[in-house]
């Protein structure tokens, strides 16, 4: 990896990006740097944008307008008859997707295979890891987020919180330059969300580059070494987490941190 | 079937060659109907896959084909094949395959139980849990792969108990073979009944033959959804 640093670029890179739905704008020119072992914590109240933003970086929502990269690479846009942007290569936003793992809030797993095929599908079949070896990582990774014992199980017969490290071993399994998670503890009961956050802040703690959306204040504040805060599709106040808790400038964010009760 | 003989000692109707004929019809029926289901399940997987992401010179068409079949009697359509073709297909060289009722039957059949199948499949693809599909996005696959190793394998499953009823209903609708001169299990049944003149003991006895063979069919699919269905089911 160290051959890869910021001469190439950073591992993930997003300028001035916009989305519209429809005449709704959402994003109104949003750019992020994530540098190499960057944990940048994307918070913000509902319909702030933050979620879009996240999938805009691996193209699960297709930006109105700006650019992404990764290491260096732009994803190619081109514009079609009808006016709508969208990416010039499908084959480019595979490439790019696969190296960019995402944990969602609904955890998404898929239902019919078992956790260790879960693990071991996107390295055979995208990354094109001989199985073998994909099972050993996947071993790997399930005893890493502490699940390896139900292994043999169906998401449907896991909790949430265990279902959620499975997805979080899925998104390791890949090797992924940047991980990116989408509120990855909104859908689990308050008693489980600890055990996620756990695995996240180890992850933080190997130096991974990670963009997590989230609605937990003390992990934004103490794991992350940015912080943005998003207001109605721009950058409310951003900076390191001391600042933006601590000192912010923004009356909003005065607000957003306000005691609601 | 020799074997059967001192078993049936003393009974009138149902002797050796009446068990014979019974037999042979059986055999009859599982051929149609085992086949029919093959054909038409192998037409169907690509005819769902138009159904559900083709574009509209696609899916039309397949639409149209569907409902015509489900919309009209199985019994017409064979007439419509069968009758047909020794209309059509007489000097052809496809003659000597259509002279023999099996096999307008077993298209008929085939192309009834894929328009089934095809929307069967549909449904089942188009309830396929968008996160899923999301997650096949994010981690990099295509959308031929996302198909091959995501949507159908989950759409198989969530269609197994929809499908077997599928296959009760084809076994039970192959009895209008019989009327184009294919001794299936009724034709059998109908030859008994006109030989001794007995409609109780010739169609109950059928009635029996095919409720064992519907008894097998729901055991075969109760011990695939068991394992294909496991993952709907919590831990014990």
């Amino acid at each position: 990896m160290s051959g890869l640093t910021s001469a190439d670029g950073a591992p993930l890179v997003a300028e001035d990006i916009y989305k519209c739905f429809g005449d709704l704008e959402v994003l109104k020119g949003i750019s992020m740097t994530a540098n190499k072992g960057d944990v940048i914590s994307l918070i913000g109240s509902s319909g702030s944008g933050k979620s879009t933003f996240l999938r805009c970086l691996n193209l699960l929502e297709i930006p109105t307008a700006g650019d992404i990269r990764l290491y260096g690479e732009q994803v190619g846009f081109k514009t079609t008859r009808r006016g709508e942007r969208q990416p010039s290569s499908a084959r480019q936003v595979e490439r790019l997707r696969a190296r960019l793992s995402m944990v969602f809030q609904s955890f998404n797993l898929w239902g019919h295979m078992t956790v260790l095929e879960n693990v071991i599908e996107a390295p055979v079949h995208v990354l094109k890891v001989p199985r073998k070896e994909a099972q050993e990582r996947a071993e790997r990774y399930l005893n890493k987020v502490g699940i390896w014992d139900r292994r043999d199980y169906y998401p449907a017969q896991m909790s949430g919180g265990q279902q959620q490290r499975a997805a979080i071993a899925r998104g390791l399994a890949m090797e992924p330059e940047v991980m990116l998670f989408d509120e990855p503890t909104s859908a689990l009961d308050p008693e489980l969300v600890g055990e996620v956050l756990k695995v996240m802040r180890s992850l933080a703690e190997e130096g991974r580059t990670m963009v997590v959306v989230t609605h937990e204040m003390a992990f934004a504040r103490e794991v992350s070494s940015q912080v943005m805060f998003l207001h109605e599709g721009q950058i409310e106040e951003a900076g390191s987490p001391d600042r933006v808790f601590n000192n912010p400038d923004s009356e909003r964010m005065k607000q957003f941190l306000a005691p609601r009760y | 079937m020799e074997w059967l003989a001192p078993l049936l000692e003393g009974n009138n109707i149902f002797t050796v060659s009446t068990m014979n004929e019974y037999w042979k019809g059986l055999v009859n029926t599982l051929q149609l109907v085992l086949l029919s289901l093959v054909v038409g399940g192998l037409l169907a997987i690509p005819l769902a896959l138009a159904r559900s992401y083709g574009k509209p010179w696609l899916n039309g068409p397949v639409w149209f084909f569907t409902y015509v079949f489900r919309g009209t009697p199985l019994i017409v359509q064979l007439y419509i094949i069968y009758y047909g073709s020794s209309f059509t297909l007489q000097d052809t060289f496809l003659w000597p395959v259509f002279k023999e009722a099996f096999y307008p039957a077993l298209i008929a059949f085939a192309l009834n139980t894929a328009a089934y199948t095809t929307e069967i499949l549909r449904g089942a693809i188009q309830q396929t849990p968008r996160g899923e599909i999301e997650a096949a996005k994010a981690y990099g696959m295509s959308q031929a792969r996302l198909v091959q190793r995501i949507v159908l394998p989950s759409a198989f499953r969530r269609a197994l108990p929809a499908y077997s009823n599928e296959v009760i209903f084809m076994l039970h609708a192959s009895a209008v073979a019989s009327t184009v001169t294919i001794l299936d299990l009724t034709g059998a049944a109908y030859l008994v009944y006109s030989r001794f003149y007995a409609p109780f003991e010739a169609f109950i006895f059928v009635a029996l033959v095919y409720l064992c063979v519907t008894f097998a069919i729901i055991g075969l699919f109760r011990a695939l959804e068991k394992r294909l269905l496991a993952h709907l089911h919590a831990a014990t």
